[in-house]
């Protein structure tokens, strides 16, 4: 199967000589939903601008499905759709004008472009604010506002660069409800994101870029199999004085109604359960300190740094 | 590769947004110009023109109309596409045309016929101001079209290109400034270049803007200082060159793409 997205050795070294991306490759499959991770100056934008041709690179090569960039970008850019981090629009114009005008970029009919804007910004809750100035918006607003653009041309693939930063819990449910209905209709999305939760709960695939380097590329799935051990908060019914006998568990009190404790792999909860039931503590809820990806997202760049320094 | 069709809606969608950008903000783009050339018609055309006497021919008023609808043209088609395209950048909204499957002539076509509509629309008011002071009796129709649709494109060209190197605000007005304004002031706007000594004739011929004028008015009045013929090789040869120095800047993503 053609891949949606094919990046080979792909490399950018900028004008000042920093080196951006070292040769990085990856594929997305088609219907993929897909998280390309990594902290701050890891290479995510750089790559998403090469893909975009904002960014020009300096070896290797980017396939989308199965067009190369270098032989024929037009071919590729009408696949593409692209949510930039920061807002790229004019302050100035009108909601409807930005999302319909960016149809017209790709040629399409100004009575297509215009019944797509309507159903973008429809879906997208935007409809009222339609003949409001962009700078009038809310950031959440803004940030569905560069959604509707993206999808206005109905690209096989959309890449999302951080599409939910800065905006509040409600909003960013309501936005992953979103995402997930257009990728179930078949569109291959690539998300980059600072909220591991959303990576975790959104994505199937996962790549995770470090220094311009992939130090992880799999599936959500198989990496978390990976981890070796979990922390759990358990919030305690009756206050506690001192911290129970937990036998072979690591923990700790936090406060007088609940417990830190931690699981190595190969432990069972029915035991820890067990144990403190038998000294009377009843547990009435429990949770993971950090989001699991988080956690392995933390190891595994702890690693690339340890490798490194080696 | 976009089909004529679809580079077609491209390029449309583009002169629309242009075209809306400067009617939206018509107190800042259209009227100012039309005040500053009615004040030019009361001052230098009608209350001191009247003590100056012939000039080429013809009453200072009659003389200094085309030159100043011309003036009006340059400096609106210039000023339109490198503000329009310096904001784009500045916004970073141009990024919406360099993501989309756009060659970079239609986008160039694009904002200089932007620049063209507003430079042409200001002349026009211009032009039907002047009518208030004068008569104007066209003497050769099209030449007077061509010569001043084609100097709107090169100035818009002209505009495009600082925008692609401006990197503040300030930057797309140092060369009206301290350029454009100079050279349209010294370019046989308020006189004919016969009452210059022969050095500054000859140096005045090396101003592509007296050419222009002198074509424009021409094309009005039937008079000019200078061959008509060179007049449009040399704008035509100017855009071609400006065009494609976009064209190369656009393609070498300069200040554009990293």
């Amino acid at each position: 199967m053609t891949a949606a997205l094919s990046i080979s050795n792909l490399q950018k070294t900028y004008d000042n000589g920093f080196q951006a991306l070292k040769g990085i490759s990856f594929d997305v499959q088609p219907g993929d939903f897909f998280a390309l991770l990594g902290p701050n100056g890891a290479g995510k934008s750089t790559t998403i601008g090469i893909i975009c041709s904002l960014v020009r690179k300096t070896g290797g090569s980017v396939s989308i499905f199965g067009v190369d960039i270098d032989k024929d970008f037009a071919a590729a850019k009408q696949m593409l759709g692209v949510v930039p981090q920061e807002f790229n629009f004019s302050q100035f114009e009108k909601v409807f004008d930005i999302v319909a005008t960016q149809g017209g970029f790709y040629g399409m009919p100004r009575a297509l472009a215009e019944e797509r804007t309507e159903k973008y910004l429809k879906q997208l809750g935007l409809w009222d604010k339609r003949s409001t100035q962009a700078r009038m918006l809310s950031g959440g607003m803004k940030r569905r506002l560069m959604i509707a653009r993206a999808l206005i041309h109905e690209p096989k693939l959309l890449i999302l660069d951080e599409p939910t930063a800065g905006v509040d819990i409600e909003l960013r449910r309501s936005m992953w409800t979103f995402l997930e209905e257009i990728n179930r209709q078949g569109t291959t999305i690539i998300l980059t994101t600072h909220y591991l939760e959303e990576a975790e709960s959104l994505c199937r695939n996962i790549a995770i870029i470090d220094k311009g380097d992939i130090v992880e590329n799999t599936s959500i799935r198989s990496l978390l199999k990976t981890l070796n051990r979990e922390v759990f908060i358990l919030d305690v019914r009756d206050p506690l004085e001192a911290c129970p006998d937990l036998g072979g568990f690591d923990g700790r009190l936090v406060d007088e109604n609940s417990l830190e404790v931690t699981v190595e792999k190969g432990q069972s909860l029915n035991d820890l359960f067990t144990r403190l039931g038998e000294q009377g503590v009843a547990v009435v809820s429990m949770r993971n300190r950090a989001n699991r990806l988080e956690e392995l997202f933390v190891s595994l760049l702890a690693e690339a740094e340890k490798e490194g320094t080696e | 590769m976009m089909s004529p069709h679809t580079l077609w809606t491209a390029f449309a969608t583009i002169f629309r947004r242009e075209v809306r950008r400067f009617t939206r903000i018509w107190p800042q783009t259209l009227v100012p110009p039309v005040i500053t050339m009615s004040l030019y018609f009361v001052i230098f055309g009608s209350l001191i023109g009247r003590r100056i006497g012939e000039m080429g021919g013809f009453s200072y008023m009659e003389f200094v109309v085309p030159g100043l609808i011309m003036m009006a043209v340059i400096t609106n088609s210039y000023s339109n596409v490198a503000s329009s395209f310096y904001s784009a950048k500045f916004q970073r909204n141009v990024e919406e045309l360099l993501v989309a499957p756009i060659p970079n002539w239609v986008i160039m076509a694009g904002y200089v016929l932007g620049g063209v509509a507003r430079g042409l629309i200001v002349g026009f008011v211009v032009t039907v101001i002047a009518l208030l002071f004068t008569a104007l009796e066209v003497q050769h129709l099209a030449l007077t079209i061509a010569i001043v649709f084609m100097a709107a494109v090169l100035f818009s060209l002209a505009g495009f290109i600082n925008a692609i190197f401006a990197n503040s605000f300030d930057d797309i007005s140092i060369i009206p400034t301290f350029v454009l304004t100079p050279l349209t002031y010294l370019g046989g706007v308020f006189y004919s270049i016969e009452l210059l000594s022969p050095f500054w004739q000859g140096l005045s011929k090396l101003n592509p803007v007296l050419y222009m004028v002198n074509a424009f008015r021409y094309g009005v009045l039937g008079v000019s200082d200078i061959n008509v013929a060179w007049a449009f090789v040399g704008v035509l040869v100017f855009i071609a060159l400006l065009f494609g120095w976009g064209l190369h800047l656009m393609s070498h993503g300069k200040r554009l793409r990293h």
